[in-house]
């Protein structure tokens, strides 16, 4: 199950400052490898595959994630901001569902 | 031939051993290797070192969150800029960890996350430039407890 996601942005920058992005959220990233403890059966694979960050909808990053990725996958990337305008984050569930938030950024 | 009982130990010691070394790869879970995964993403291009800075621990207490950073020395300008970083783990059930996609919009080509080791192996970061060109960098992490549950 996923929730939450958390992202840290700065509120202000400079035009053209390349600023430091860093994003949490919480899922078990259940890799397939593992086994039930009481069945023995593998647990199915159920993970994040994909992180893309946007800003004002153009797409700045983005992570093609695997099975290897921790649980709570954390990333942490860098964007240069042009001007003021809003980050959208998105991730991606095995199962099609899709995770979102958004920050807005002042650029002085 | 006349085959005395020392002989015998030895001969079935280095045939179990011959056995042994053959099952190995049968680990890797999808059959492809970190070779394969990289030749795949390279094309079988040539591979150059020395632009890409791997940062991981010489040793990790706990596989199963392993944090590692990279960074390729690139201006990012619009003709001249790192595509993706794909790192591979050559120990894992399956190779492949995580591919990182960039843009001009990134300012630089550096990522951070967190990852999980089966066992003591190589991680190796391969850097696509966006002149065609690849650069890679290898680090071996000592694992202490593997993260692969089970």
């Amino acid at each position: 199950m996923a929730s939450k996601p958390r992202v840290k942005v700065p509120k202000q920058a400079a035009a053209g400052e390349v600023i430091t992005i860093k994003t949490l959220i919480s899922h078990t990233m259940e890799s397939g490898q593992r086994k039930d403890r009481k069945t023995g059966d593998l647990i199915p694979r159920k993970i994040i595959n994909k992180f893309t960050c946007y800003f004002n909808d153009q797409e700045v990053f983005s992570a093609d994630i695997d099975p290897a990725v921790s649980s709570n996958p954390y990333m942490e990337f860098s964007c240069k901001v042009p001007e003021s305008g809003t980050f959208r984050f998105v991730w991606i569930d095995d199962d099609g569902s899709e995770y979102s938030t958004e920050k807005k950024i002042t650029v002085q | 031939m006349n085959m005395d009982r020392r002989q015998f130990v030895l001969t079935s010691a280095a045939a179990f051993a011959a056995l042994s070394v053959n099952a190995v790869p049968a680990f890797a879970a999808n059959g492809a290797t970190a070779d394969d995964r990289i030749k795949e993403f390279t094309g079988g291009a040539e591979i150059a070192e020395g632009r890409v800075t791997l940062n991981t621990p010489e040793i990790a207490e706990n596989g199963n969150t392993v944090p590692i950073s990279v960074e390729v020395d690139s201006p990012m300008t619009d003709d001249n800029y790192v595509q993706s970083i794909m790192v591979v783990a050559d120990g894992n059930p399956n190779p492949e960890v995580v591919t990182f996609n960039f843009t001009t919009m990134s300012g630089v080509a550096a990522a951070k996350t967190r990852i999980r080791l089966a066992k003591t192996q190589n991680v190796i970061a391969v850097a696509k430039l966006s002149d065609g060109s690849f650069q890679m960098a290898k680090n071996e992490v000592k694992v202490t407890i593997g993260g692969c549950g089970g």
